[in-house]
């Protein structure tokens, strides 16, 4: 048996750093571009989005149709069929309905994106400091969140919509006076989860604050579930604020919510039933636009959640 | 003779679990590195060696003892000496997929520091970025593209970039090779003995991978449930180790040579090691000990030098042995 030679220095030589040297990366990607060719595969959310750009562009582009406002009462043309001139016809203040029903959507969303913004804000707030501090701190604001919690909410936002006037500012305060508690929670645990990551003391022994680490570290990465809570509370926003208002605690008239359009268009179900079905309508396919949604981001930002 | 970079004397850090339990992760170490030397700090897992590094960087509050860097007591730093400490400093992690936050681009990454003490921006920043990925091996191109996209060596090698972006003294290494291939081990490896040499740097070195730290340190201590078994310069310490389980380490140690591998004596260290919240009384090896006395149970062995430069706490060596 041959010993086998003896390794020389001279037998390599390191490779000069250049671009054609260098490994080759995979297709730079995004997270944001991956996480929506992920959105786009699934139809029902991609039937959703569509749906809510459609009704926005109506609901903003729609009023220009005709001559008429939400506000205007004639009272020598109530309870009208649809017609040329009125396209949903009137309601029992002869008020174009198709003016109403896109004037009440607009309201019904921006109610419920301030909600949810407010929501966001607080939440995110709240869980995530309560999360990356821990222990005493943690325990402190636990306990005050399980308080707002087991209070029904109900019995709150009545309160506080008999307290406050009656506006679109008020009642979206109303809703996100209880409403960013599911969100406080969702972060909080994230960052638990989070929080004893590497990057995370690799921050710290660099000398990071803990705004820094909290919010360009900790936060950023809890984005996908935040947006996702989010897609789901803003059609809750909306149903809630369609029960206020049909109960007779939303918005006064002659401004007008989906919510108020229901409530109007069932006094008069049997007689002038499309009053009620137009809104409804409206209603409905925004509330299942954004649960489909919802679900469509669920999977897109976070994959690990699929089965 | 030149003072040591990082004195630790009588290192103690507890964890409070409950009421009742306390988990002493790192029980009283003590060591100094010199400026320019690789001290490698090895052990089993659990054995308190990453707790120790954390504590030495100051993530954690020491329960007992001190650490002096450049004479001053980290521990006790505030303002501005703080803040230069946490540039002098620098830690490379164990883990490159968890080590850099998936959400920011590696110009970010390595800036981290740069931005923190607000070092540079702009122009200046972009430039130190692209030199530092020069200088462990990547490509400047690389800067905007996302941790995700990199092999775990490179991952490694941009985690060394962000540690030399404040141009630090020291670096703790806390297993930076483990969680790599062995081809790309040795690549990391070499990418620090070079960056060493260049800058001047002084590392501590933590890993329980025998072979590397051999290679690459100039002393090496051996910990062994939050406490250290033996220190010595890093050829006394493989040639002629003196705790027994330093000798059982080495001898489960992997040599490429299969004939040699064969002929040499296997020392097998039993069992399991215990738990730290409830150690063995006096000496913590005791129960898996090969050459366990009687005093072993009832008194702690004292951490004394055996030889000159070589430390050691066993009873074997102690000259009070009543055998």
């Amino acid at each position: 048996m041959n010993t086998p030679k003896k390794w020389e220095k001279n037998w390599f030589e390191p490779l000069a750093l250049s671009e054609k040297n260098s490994e080759v990366l995979a297709p730079q990607k995004g997270y944001w571009k991956d996480a929506w060719i992920r959105f786009k595969s699934n139809k029902g959310a991609l039937i959703g989005l569509i749906l809510i750009v459609l009704l926005l562009l109506i609901a903003f582009i729609g009023p220009l149709f005709n001559e008429h406002n939400y506000h205007s009462q004639n009272l020598t043309i109530t309870n009208q069929e649809s017609s040329g001139d009125h396209y949903l016809g009137t309601d029992s203040l002869g008020r174009d309905l198709w003016q109403r029903v896109w004037y009440g959507a607009k309201v019904s969303l921006l109610i419920a994106f301030i909600a949810a913004f407010l929501d966001v804000v607080i939440g995110v707030t709240f869980g995530g400091i309560s999360g990356y501090f821990g222990g005493r701190v943690d325990a402190i604001m636990q306990r005050i969140l399980e308080i707002m919690y087991s209070i029904p909410n109900l019995v709150i936002i009545i309160l506080l919509m008999m307290y406050l006037e009656p506006g679109v500012l008020p009642i979206a305060v109303a809703l996100s006076f209880t409403g960013w508690v599911p969100m406080a929670r969702i972060v909080r645990a994230q960052i638990l989860k989070l929080k004893t990551q590497e990057y995370v003391l690799a921050a710290r022994t660099m000398g990071a604050s803990h705004y820094r680490i909290l919010f360009k570290h900790l936060i950023p990465n809890v984005m996908g579930p935040i947006i996702i809570a989010v897609t789901f509370s803003i059609p809750s926003a909306i149903f809630f604020e369609a029960f206020l208002s049909f109960i007779g605690l939303g918005l006064r008239p002659p401004s007008a919510s989906l919510g108020i359009l229901v409530s109007d268009g069932y006094r008069t179900l049997q007689l002038f039933p499309f009053q009620l079905f137009w809104p409804a309508l409206v209603l409905c396919i925004i509330m299942l636009s954004f649960n489909l949604i919802g679900d469509g981001m669920r999977d897109a930002l976070d994959p690990k959640m699929k089965k | 003779m030149t003072e040591p970079i990082l004195k630790v004397k009588g290192l103690e850090k507890h964890f409070q679990l409950d009421r009742n339990r306390v988990l002493k992760a790192v029980d009283g170490i003590s060591f100094e590195v010199m400026p320019g030397e690789t001290f490698g700090l090895v052990g089993e897992s659990g054995c308190g060696k990453s707790t120790a590094g954390r504590t030495i960087i100051n993530l954690y509050d020491a329960t007992n003892g001190e650490v002096l860097f450049e004479g001053k007591n980290i521990h006790k730093l505030r303002g501005k000496n703080q803040k230069k400490f946490r540039r002098d400093m620098q830690m490379i992690f164990q883990d490159p997929y968890a080590s850099l936050n998936p959400r920011k681009t590696v110009m970010d990454i390595i800036a981290e520091g740069l931005d923190i003490h607000e070092l540079s921006n702009g122009k200046s920043r972009q430039e130190i970025v692209c030199e530092l990925l020069e200088t462990v091996g990547l490509n400047k191109s690389h800067a905007t593209r996302y941790p995700h996209e990199f092999s775990g060596g490179q991952r490694q090698r941009i985690g060394i970039a962000r540690a030399l972006a404040m141009e630090p003294k020291f670096i703790i290494a806390d297993e930076p090779i483990s969680a790599l291939d062995v081809s790309v081990q040795a690549q990391v490896v070499n990418l620090m003995r070079k960056l060493q040499k260049e800058k001047g740097l002084t590392y501590l070195f933590i890993a329980h991978d025998l072979s590397m730290v051999k290679y690459i340190s100039d002393r090496v201590g051996v910990m062994y449930l939050g406490k250290m078994a033996e220190l010595a310069d890093s050829d006394a310490l493989y040639s002629e180790p003196l705790h027994p389980y330093t000798q059982g380490l080495l001898s489960t140690a992997p040599i490429p040579d299969p004939i040699q591998a064969k002929e040499r004596e296997k020392i097998r260290i039993k069992g399991e090691i215990p738990s730290p919240l409830n150690p063995p009384s006096g000496c913590r090896f005791r129960t898996r000990c090969p050459h366990a006395m009687s005093v072993c149970a009832q008194v702690e062995p004292i951490w004394q030098e055996a030889k000159p430069n070589h430390w050691v706490a066993c009873h074997l060596y102690s000259n009070s042995n009543p055998q």
